[in-house]
């Protein structure tokens, strides 16, 4: 790791955030994706990221004496690390929804690959549990990609996410993703402003939890 | 095994067999649309693999599946001599077990 | 024909099967597609009241349990309208005709969700009430329907579980979370009740004698009472029907007529949201029209 990398829990809540956004806002198809066996199958992804984030939280919950949960749904909006990326809301566009699994999915890829080589046991072996899973989630995303391959609309889409999709990933590892996209790196939307519908989708998600604070669910 | 694809606007129908315990035998699980492979696989195992409770899947276009009902052809002479009822041992034996004996003797 | 159709309603009564490719009387054909398109329906309609709760649960693990129950639906939904389509209808005009109202799906699927309560209750009582009729429906005559229900009863043993837990959390909870759950068992009550459909006599019922149902909408209903009523009280909750009771010498529960004026509204599309939500599902399939499209392209 470089010297400039940040600390290994920030690392791990950046994360986190953006897999419980992106679950949330894949959660966003369920009922209504364009084919019943495709609801299907983008829930279990959504259910895969949540359950991810759970697992991230978990471990930086045990170094901060807190629970997951309470990371999960009890900070302010603007304590939150998640990526512009993750937050946008792209239901009911199927193309821009591919568009961000893909390009996000390969991210990941880089970041968790880097996770497998932590010093800390216990984040390594959670990154090579959570590389099983998303070995699914990377073929479901490419299989879709080829599918589209030719749509307008999906080329449009990849163009108008990349740069956010490169603020994902460490600086050093940008070279790396552009070529595991085959694009070519160019400026990236930096992790740090959260999308003008952070606000509401933080309030929704939060809603019930805040409803009758302290209590049990 | 009902409508066939020109029937309908739809892709193609694959039936999923699954095993459900390693050395057991394929059963038909059910069926699902997908419009190739990738995706037929892909959807079988959300189907019949995402709670884990299939070892393994086959999955195979509905078209390949040639059906056969009534299967049997020959059924109005009886061919008791292929089954195990058809063979009545106990007298036969009575007899050979006695002749043994008395010679034995 | 006549003679055809006695001797497949005889096989049909004797305890016989129907397969897909079988030959069947029209009637029994346009019952059973009417019948399971109902069902299909109903399971794809009852995501929509319970998706928003997904997005809004309030611990982790309840978002991932709700996420998997609701995703079981939708897939529960994708196996009966196969069912469907190999009886001749295709499932997009299923799904047509469903959107442009002119199809029946439960009467609880066209009520609001208000609060958490309502996702405990529902996942508890209405999946309840829902599981004693699919159970009854294993023995179905036509049997790749039963063969799916197998499946779908297998598939729904945690949703219940899932509905009693997140209850249960509540009603040992604070005083606000136990009148939350009240409040959901008071709305809930009626449509629950509803449900099972009228007290049509097993003999009188056409769908018993092509043994499409097998089991009587009271016997349901009754079924339902004597499960859930007890569960109920025993957490020191109420059931707004003054007339509920259990006679102990016949076994049978007594209670207030249910509104039979509403449910055929209800059901008819003119509930409190059936509109809204066919609405939402009618701009989604529009959206997603161009996806169907590509999917159906030759494979590359």
């Amino acid at each position: 790791m470089s010297a400039h990398a940040p600390p290994l829990a920030e690392t791990l809540l950046a994360i986190a955030d953006d897999e419980l956004v992106l679950g949330w806002r894949d959660s966003e198809w369920t009922g209504i994706a364009p084919l019943l066996e495709e609801d299907v199958a983008l829930s279990s992804i959504a259910q895969g990221e949540v359950g991810h984030a759970r697992a991230l939280y978990e471990l930086v919950a045990r170094e901060r004496e807190t629970t997951a949960d309470e990371l999960a749904f009890e900070r302010r909006p603007e304590e939150y690390v998640s990526s512009p990326l993750v937050e946008f809301r792209l239901v009911p566009d199927w193309a821009r929804t591919i568009a961000r699994r893909y390009l996000y999915e390969t991210a990941d890829a880089i970041r968790i690959e880097t996770l497998k080589g932590s010093d800390d046991a216990d984040v390594a072996g959670l990154a090579a549990k959570i590389e099983r899973e998303e070995a699914y989630h990377r073929l479901h995303a490419e299989m879709w990609a080829e599918r589209l391959r030719d749509e307008p609309r999906f080329a449009a889409a990849l163009e108008e996410l990349w740069p956010y999709v490169l603020g994902l990933v460490e600086p050093g590892d940008r070279g790396e993703l552009a070529h595991r996209i085959g694009r070519e790196p160019q400026y990236a939307v930096e992790r740090g402003a959260h999308d003008d519908g952070w606000p509401a989708l933080w309030d929704e998600m939060t809603s019930v939890r805040r409803s009758i604070p302290g209590a049990t669910w | 095994m009902g409508s066939r694809r020109d029937a309908r606007r739809g892709g193609v129908i694959w039936e999923v067999f699954r095993q459900e315990r390693p050395g057991a035998a394929f059963q038909h699980g059910g069926s699902l649309e997908a419009p190739d492979r990738a995706f037929a696989e892909a959807y079988a195992r959300e189907f019949y693999g995402r709670r884990n409770e299939s070892v393994a899947l086959w999955v195979v276009p509905r078209e390949a599946i040639l059906e056969v009902d009534e299967p049997y052809v020959a059924d109005v002479f009886d061919r008791d001599y292929r089954r195990v009822d058809g063979y009545s041992l106990k007298t036969k034996l009575k007899e050979a077990r006695e002749r043994a004996r008395t010679t034995a003797r | 024909m006549a003679g055809r159709e006695a001797e497949f309603k005889r096989h049909i009564q004797e305890g016989g099967q129907v397969e897909a490719g079988d030959w069947m009387p029209d009637e029994y054909r346009a019952k059973l597609v009417k019948f399971i398109e109902m069902h299909g329906n109903s399971e794809l309609m009852g995501v929509l009241p319970e998706r928003e709760w997904i997005l809004r649960a309030p611990t982790l693990q309840r978002k991932l349990a709700l996420t998997a129950k609701v995703q079981d639906e939708v897939g529960h939904a994708q196996l009966i309208y196969r069912v469907v389509e190999d009886l001749g209808k295709p499932r997009e005009q299923s799904l047509e005709d469903l959107i442009a109202g002119r199809a029946k799906f439960h009467n609880v699927f066209h009520y609001p969700t208000k609060t958490w309560g309502d996702v405990g209750v529902i996942a508890w009582l209405v999946d309840a009430a829902a599981i004693i009729s699919q159970k009854a429906l294993l023995k179905c005559s036509y049997a790749p329907y039963a063969r799916i229900m197998k499946k779908i009863c297998w598939e729904e043993s945690f949703h219940i579980l899932h509905g009693r837990d997140t209850v249960l959390a509540m009603v040992n909870g604070t005083d606000e979370q136990r009148g939350l759950v009240q409040e959901a068992v008071d709305r809930w009550w009626g449509p629950l009740m509803a449900f099972h459909g009228t007290q049509i006599p097993a003999d009188e019922d056409p769908m018993i004698e092509w043994r499409i149902k097998s089991q009587a909408n009271e016997e349901a209903r009754q079924q339902f009472l004597d499960g859930y009523v007890p569960q109920i009280w025993e957490l020191g909750l109420t059931v707004p029907d003054p007339e509920l009771r259990k006679d102990e010498e016949t076994g049978r529960w007594h209670y207030s007529e249910p509104d039979w004026r509403e449910l055929k509204q209800v059901v008819t599309g003119h509930g409190p949201k059936s509109a809204e939500r066919l609405e939402f599902r009618r701009a989604s399939r529009e959206e997603t029209e161009w996806v169907r499209d590509v999917m159906l392209a030759e494979a590359a």
